[in-house]
């Protein structure tokens, strides 16, 4: 059955990118455009993974993750969050706040499949 | 076009937002703003440049926008105070970062000096804050080299009372056995132990799915331990009771690649990696059991209780009822109320709802709303000649219907509106740089930002616009020791004003600077041939002679200025969006000049005339005055040339039946009127016709897209009564250019070119 992967990030660019990696891979996209648009939408994507960025207006990575995790649906969703390389304390809030992982900016298309391999069957 | 050059095409997109919010941003903090969601929106505006530069390998950019981004993290943390001196780098990072945006979107280059000194002044300002920058500043532990340890407790089931310093005594001996092991080659093999505590399942990592992935880099021989599983009575289903012992072996497998597979679920298990060769393979098989025998899962539970993070690496001595799990409550429900208020203040600032649209789309739409209407007014006026009374049904649905056609273009125009602001954001750099160059101090005051303007409108305005800016600060604006001897401020002031004016876009730019001199200003008009020494002119008209073609001040090609680019230029591009430009001057004051535009391109405002029986549209902005010409006024000055009378001056009577080709005979002037017109470099003509058949607004339709170009035509439209009008190009029919008064400037022959092919109907097409 397809996946449905649940893409939130501010950055058109971003998205785009993402979006072309995961179709490609024969996942299915849904997309938001920052942590409050990725909550309100978290119910409809009926999503299997979820790809957040940190650096988001209106509500960023953290809260959406800790909001995720809020939702009975999805308290075993597994989220990934958009990183740059060095950031330790970035990847350790995000793990507190409830993320199963992390994908290192600038991803190629291989990697980020393996990320989502490794926490989706 | 390939997926991923579209998205390139997105992103240098995005980079232009991102730039115009960085600007914004920063210049709000200039003004005094400290609402530190200004500061956050600065620093995501170069962190969003960052990630996607990274991910099409821009490198300089990449460079240029880290050491931006590491500055600006500083400055949102507090780290460093956001003031003036600092600010004002940060705006000139700006300008340097727009800069390698451009040049990687084009292929340029960057001023390296320039992007040099600014990166350095960058990393002084954030090292000046003791190590500052993006610091690993993690748990601290990275310098230190764990080496693994086979723990051989093959003796703990004899022994049982063995203490642990005894234990830890054994392992120490071991890591010398252990190191020799090292640099061996060929097959590796690594004995994993990995024990998941809730932690890890709360976050959604999977056991299985991490067994899977140490699968992917060789053989496994996986052993799970369920020594910890409780009875089904006194299990929670979610907590984590279950362990796993897996031998990996593989070729050159390196104990980076293994700690790789678990590095999301580190701190949240028990993790033991040890590597082994084939001879104590064996021993450690049998280690292996032994420890199973430990109650790892009473090792663990303490070492959660205790909260250490890491704990769970070293052996507690006894295991001790999880007295932490109550504890935690709290702290989460704390979150919880945090959250909450947070998600609510952030949805109360929510910003209007938008979407984008295509382009094409709401081109297509404008059209079809053009069409709407011409085929309404067509409607309309066949009804009218069917003699239907004015209050029957039909007529007054037609009236509702003429009206919410209004309304409907009105409501399409708008979509296409934008506000002018996106040409405007481009102009605070453009002063602060021409400022500099020629060692002015100046001051841009911008107002009505949020103006909105036809889409077709705006993107031609920016050119000449700059122009103007240019001008003002170059030749407006006096030095500041100049301005100080005259009495005012070092610092020139130049606004740029944009405004709805009774349906039109009015835009003002004015400086306080020396006005225009209007004697030089003749001198060369006359110097020129432009002008005759004896001719009379207002102040006014001084003034607008510097818009004549081939007036230029610049006795050498300013830098700033660029080559001949003269006003003559701003007038004609602004005449070509529909618009008239105007200046006014006070000497020692400053100048304004006065931009008025149509709302929008596709629709004019004209004035009906006939000529040969040919129903023609004159663009209203081009007509000065309507006359009915006197005999006495008309004056022929050779066979096919005739002028007219104007109060004081004489201006070219054109017979446009004539110049189109719909008639080889001008009727006498005295039986038609004449549209006195004004064109580029304000030369002035009138236009003979036969009848003015009243003023309209009239939907343009493009001559070239659905025929082609025609001499003396720009464009078409379809009039209510279904005939199709051509609108006249007034430049072209006022044919060589005649000069204001009767100077050095040959007549005009006032008729002129061959129009044979010119179609004298058009059927309507497309």
């Amino acid at each position: 059955m397809t996946k449905t992967i649940l893409t939130v990030d501010d950055s058109r660019t971003m998205r785009d990118m993402l979006h072309l990696a995961l179709t490609e891979a024969g996942f299915r996209v849904v997309q938001a455009v920052d942590g409050l648009d990725g909550l309100e939408a978290l119910d409809a994507a009926q999503a299997d993974v979820i790809i957040t960025d940190i650096n988001m207006p209106r509500l960023d990575g953290f809260g959406f993750i800790e909001g995720v995790r809020k939702n009975d649906r999805h308290r075993a969703t597994p989220i990934l969050v958009l990183t740059t390389e060095s950031d330790t304390t970035k990847k350790q809030r995000a793990r507190d706040a409830g993320a199963t992982g992390w994908i290192v900016k600038p991803f190629n298309p291989e990697k980020l499949i393996d990320a989502i391999r490794r926490v989706a069957a | 076009m390939d997926p991923l050059a579209a998205i390139k095409v997105t992103f240098f997109q995005e980079c232009e937002e991102q730039l115009a919010e960085l600007e914004g941003g920063l210049l709000a903090m200039e003004g005094g703003d400290h609402d530190p969601e200004i500061v956050n929106a600065v620093f995501r505006a170069v962190h969003s440049i960052k990630g996607g530069a990274g991910a099409f390998s821009l490198e300089e950019l990449v460079r240029f926008s880290h050491v931006f981004e590491t500055a600006l993290d500083l400055i949102r943390s507090g780290d460093i105070p956001a003031d003036q001196e600092t600010l004002k780098l940060l705006l000139r990072s700006a300008d340097v970062l727009a800069d390698h945006v451009r040049a990687a979107r084009d292929g340029g280059s960057v001023d390296e000096g320039r992007s040099s000194a600014m990166a350095e002044a960058l990393e002084a300002l954030a090292s000046g804050m003791g190590g500052g920058g993006e610091a690993d500043t993690g748990d601290g532990f990275s310098d230190f080299v764990f080496n693994p340890v086979a723990i051989d407790l093959s003796d703990t089931a004899a022994a049982p009372d063995a203490s642990i310093e005894d234990l830890l005594a054994r392992v120490t001996g071991e890591v010398a056995a252990a190191d020799a092991d090292e640099g061996a080659e060929g097959d590796v093999t690594w004995h994993i132990r990995f024990y998941p505590q809730v932690g890890l399942y709360q976050k959604a990592n999977e056991s299985g799915l991490l067994l899977r992935e140490l699968a992917r880099l060789g053989r496994i021989d996986v052993r799970l331990d369920v020594s910890g599983l409780p009875n089904l009575q006194n299990m929670n289903p979610e907590d984590a009771y279950l362990g796993w012992s897996v031998e990996l072996t593989g070729p050159a497998i390196e104990e980076a690649a293994v700690r790789d597979v678990f590095e999301w679920v580190d701190g949240d298990c028990y993790l033991d990696i040890v590597r082994a060769d084939a001879a104590s393979a064996q021993t450690l098989a049998t280690s292996i059991d032994a420890v199973g025998e430990v109650d790892v899962m009473a090792l663990i539970r303490a070492a959660q209780a205790a909260e250490v993070p890491g704990a769970a690496m070293v052996p507690p001595s006894s295991g001790s009822a999880p007295a932490g799990a109550p504890a935690r409550a709290e702290p989460a429900k704390a979150k919880e109320a945090a959250l909450d208020a947070k998600a609510q203040a952030a949805a109360r600032e929510a910003s209007p709802q938008t979407i984008r649209v295509d382009l094409e789309r709401v081109d297509r739409l404008i059209d079809l709303v053009g069409e709407l209407v011409i085929n309404q007014a067509m409607l309309t006026q066949r009804v009218a000649e069917c003699g239907l009374q004015r209050a029957s049904s039909v007529a007054m649905g037609l009236d509702d219907l003429e009206q919410l056609t209004r309304e409907i273009q009105d409501s399409v125009m708008a979509i296409r509106a934008q506000p002018v602001k996106s040409v405007f954001q481009r102009f605070p750099r453009l002063v602060r740089e021409i400022a500099a160059m020629t060692g002015k101090e100046v001051r841009l005051i911008m107002e009505g930002e949020g103006t909105e303007v036809d889409k077709t409108v705006i993107e031609r305005l920016s050119d000449p616009l700059t122009h103007m800016i240019r001008n003002a600060i170059d030749h407006g604006l006096e030095t500041p020791e100049e301005r100080e001897a005259a009495g005012k401020p070092r610092e020139g002031v130049v606004k740029l004003a944009a405004l709805h004016r009774s349906g039109r876009i009015v835009i003002e730019i004015s400086d306080d600077g020396r006005g225009i001199n209007r004697p030089r200003v003749k001198q060369i008009a006359v110097d020129k041939g432009l002008i005759s020494p004896e001719t009379n002119l207002s102040d006014d008209e001084i003034d607008n002679l510097i818009f004549m073609a081939g007036f230029s001040t610049a006795a050498t090609v300013s830098d700033i200025s660029g080559r001949g680019v003269g006003m003559d230029v701003v007038r004609r591009s602004i005449q070509s969006l529909g618009g008239r430009i105007n200046i006014s001057s006070r000497p020692g004051q400053g100048s304004t000049f006065t931009l008025s535009l149509p709302l929008t391109l596709a629709v004019l405002d004209g004035m009906v005339v006939t000529v040969a029986g040919q129903t023609l549209v004159a663009p209203l902005t081009a007509i000065i005055e309507s006359l009915q010409p006197k005999a006495a006024d008309v004056r022929n000055l050779g066979p096919n040339a005739q002028v007219i009378a104007i109060r004081d001056t004489h201006v070219p009577l054109i017979d446009i039946g004539r110049s189109l080709g719909y008639r080889t005979v001008t009727p006498p002037p005295t039986e038609g009127v004449a549209l006195l017109v004004e064109g580029e470099g304000g030369s002035r003509a009138a236009l003979m016709v036969d009848a003015i058949q009243g003023q309209r607004q009239v939907v343009i339709k493009s001559l070239e897209a659905n025929y082609r170009p025609v001499p003396g035509i720009a464009a078409a439209t379809i009039l209510g009564d279904g005939r199709v009008a051509l609108i006249l190009d007034i430049d072209a029919v006022m044919v060589p250019k005649p000069h204001e008064g009767l100077g050095a400037a040959p007549a005009s022959t006032g008729g002129g070119y061959d129009l044979s092919a010119a179609p004298t109907s058009l059927a309507k097409v497309g």
